[in-house]
């Protein structure tokens, strides 16, 4: 099956989704796929750096935080409609992402993680900080005005579901393209052996830092989704539990697949959802499904569905 | 930013000698957790992103201890052993499964168990905060300092951190013992080869580092309110100072600690809000000007 098929396959799939949930599905249905559309399109941008180029990011949480606060803050100031908002939200992510990123990319492996978490923490305790503007601890209150553009109407929920899923599927496409573009098989080679690619003459800080600025960039769409899903932003978006979230849910799905966070975003999100309503201890659950995954299985969900398959290739032929 | 404050502090002896001895505490604190995950990095290679959690649990046990038997010396006693144990069953059981696995599986088994500890902590003890109080041992009148005074325990703290920092150094250092995990951090196979069960070597290096851990938790216990995820809390800042100091360097993870304490303490009358983001300007500094860090050897 060529990528161009696959595209189309995916496209329509999407469409019919969206199309049988508008018809038939209720509003609970409508939130449930909304948010995997938020944390999966999250879960995808990181994959651009954990799986792609091999850099282990913590501190992705802070591109949704940046997105959903600078948005929901350019939304009340009332000055601006929701595209442009969008638009400037993108440009101060990519400044954000350039900044932060020509720090970070600085350094490998471990001391990678922790800058970024340390960043991440920065952009928090500036959220939690600032009461003035974001409002603290409380986060930003008052809802998001959500005025019409362009004949669409968001404060309708099937219209912003329709945004949301056209949104994803747009993003989806674009990482696609970008992860199967020369220059997403030049970040794999930075993955498997840096070195080797900077004897080539590979501009390897250069190609790092772009991908950290590209996944940021995506993870900042899906903060601009969330703040117009729950209307409003909440600090808890850029504080390093929502970083280890989307690490718990590119693992669930698996990192070798392109699509393994997605599905991984989907099971985390069932998972989630059940054991809240079961159980206040939340964290102990997850913690110990999380090391079953780690030490259990080793691999996401997608990569074992993937290694299966290969093998059962291999030993047709 | 209120710069006037500052320079009134300044200009006052009593407030200098309160806010250096404030300062020193919080840097001493954040030296004997830097100084376990550097320990444990420097032989296993490993980042134990747990750690934090370690002190945690530390504090909360010292709390129980002392609440129960009304000894603080106990108490101490209890939390590092504790906190020891607990640190070599997670490097056997959990840790040392993923020691060849990439940095993505350490970091995930780790955040489990903050994941884990953290509500574990809210089930024992509760999710509110909990005050230890002066121990009866400290009930003493303060220490006269220039014009100032300070708590004998802040001086006990830091005296105490210094000591056991250079005893673990002289340990390493000196002795046989010593010798073995200097070797085993360069080649751990060429020593097992020559029979040593570097596997014990690791497991006592990991519950060596996890101790410290929780030493820091029980002193920190009387000065400071325990609560579930204060754990991270210091993590994060004994990252800056693993990347101030220069990785893997005790003695730049001893002054960088001492310099964001004095911030911290410095920053809370002058700029509040901002003591955070100054930690973080000389961490960005730090990483253009010297990226291996103040005392780390030149990065590969």
């Amino acid at each position: 099956m060529t990528a161009r098929m696959e595209n189309i396959i995916g496209i329509l799939l999407a469409v019919a989704v969206t199309a049988a949930t508008l018809a038939f599905g209720g509003k609970a249905l409508l939130d449930v796929l909304m948010r995997l559309a938020i944390f999966g399109l999250l879960a995808l941008s990181l994959n651009i750096l954990v799986g792609y180029t091999g850099l282990v990011s913590f501190g992705h949480a802070m591109f949704f935080g940046l997105g959903s606060y600078t948005f929901g803050l350019l939304m009340q100031s009332g000055a601006v409609s929701i595209p442009v908002a969008a638009l400037l939200t993108l440009v101060a992510a990519l400044v954000w992402g350039g900044v932060v990123g020509m720090f970070c990319i600085r350094l490998d492996d471990i001391y990678f993680s922790f800058l970024t978490l340390a960043f991440q923490m920065l952009l928090y305790s500036i959220i939690v900080g600032f009461v003035s503007l974001t409002g603290g601890d409380q986060g930003l209150m008052g809802g998001i005005p959500r005025p019409p553009f362009l004949g669409l109407d968001l404060t309708d929920p099937r219209q912003l579901f329709v945004v949301t899923m056209a949104v994803f599927v747009t993003c989806v496409l674009i990482i696609r393209q970008i992860v199967q573009s020369p220059f997403g098989f030049a970040l794999r080679m930075i993955r498997d052996n840096a070195e080797r690619a900077r004897f080539l003459g590979l501009p390897v800080q250069r190609y790092k830092l772009i991908a950290f600025v590209l996944s940021g960039l995506f993870g900042s769409i899906s903060g601009i989704l969330m703040s117009l899903y729950v209307s409003g932003a909440y600090p808890n978006f850029a504080f390093w539990s929502t970083s280890g979230d989307v690490i718990f849910m590119i693992i669930l799905g698996g990192i070798t697949v392109f699509l393994g966070p997605l599905i991984g975003a989907a099971v985390f999100l069932l998972l989630n959802d059940n054991i809240t309503r079961m159980t206040e201890h939340h964290g102990i659950v997850m913690g110990v499904v999380l090391l079953a995954v780690v030490l259990g299985l080793r691999k996401g969900f997608l990569d074992l569905l993937d290694d299966w398959w290969r093998a059962r290739a291999g030993a047709v032929r | 930013m209120n710069a006037e404050a500052l320079l009134g502090c300044f200009a006052a002896p009593a407030c200098i000698v309160t806010q250096v001895s404030a300062g020193m505490i919080i840097g001493m604190l954040i030296f004997l957790v830097a100084s376990g995950v550097t320990l444990i990095f420097g032989v296993l290679k490993v980042v134990n992103f747990a750690h934090g959690s370690f002190y945690m649990l530390g504090a909360y046990l010292a709390l129980t201890v002392y609440g129960a038997s009304g000894s603080y010396t106990l108490a101490v006693l209890a939390a590092v052993v504790g906190v020891g144990l607990f640190g070599t069953i997670f490097e056997r059981f959990f840790m040392s499964r993923v020691y060849n696995a990439d940095v993505l599986m350490q970091l995930l088994v780790c955040y489990a168990f903050i994941l884990i500890l953290d509500d574990v902590v809210k089930i024992v003890w509760g999710g509110d905060f909990l005050k230890m109080g002066m121990p009866r041992e400290f009930a003493l009148p303060p220490i006269k300092v220039w014009d100032g005074y300070v708590p004998p325990f802040y001086a006990f703290l830091t005296v105490f951190a210094v000591a056991i920092a250079v005893l673990v150094g002289a340990l390493l250092r000196f002795t046989q013992f010593g010798k073995i995990v200097r070797a085993a951090a360069v080649n751990r196979q060429m020593v097992s080869v020559l029979g040593i069960n570097t596997s014990l070597v690791y497991a006592l290096i990991f519950g060596l580092g996890s101790m410290l851990a929780g030493l820091a938790g029980a002193l920190a216990a009387p000065v400071r309110a325990a609560v579930p995820g204060m754990g991270f809390e210091i993590l994060i800042e004994c990252f800056i100072v693993t990347i101030i100091g220069g990785m893997g360097s005790m003695a730049g993870a001893f002054i960088a600690a001492i310099g964001i304490g004095l911030i911290r303490s410095f920053g809370s009358i002058g700029f509040p809000l901002a003591s955070e983001g100054v930690m973080f300007a000389i961490m960005a500094i730090m990483l253009l000007v010297r990226p291996a860090g103040l005392f780390g050897r030149k990065a590969s």
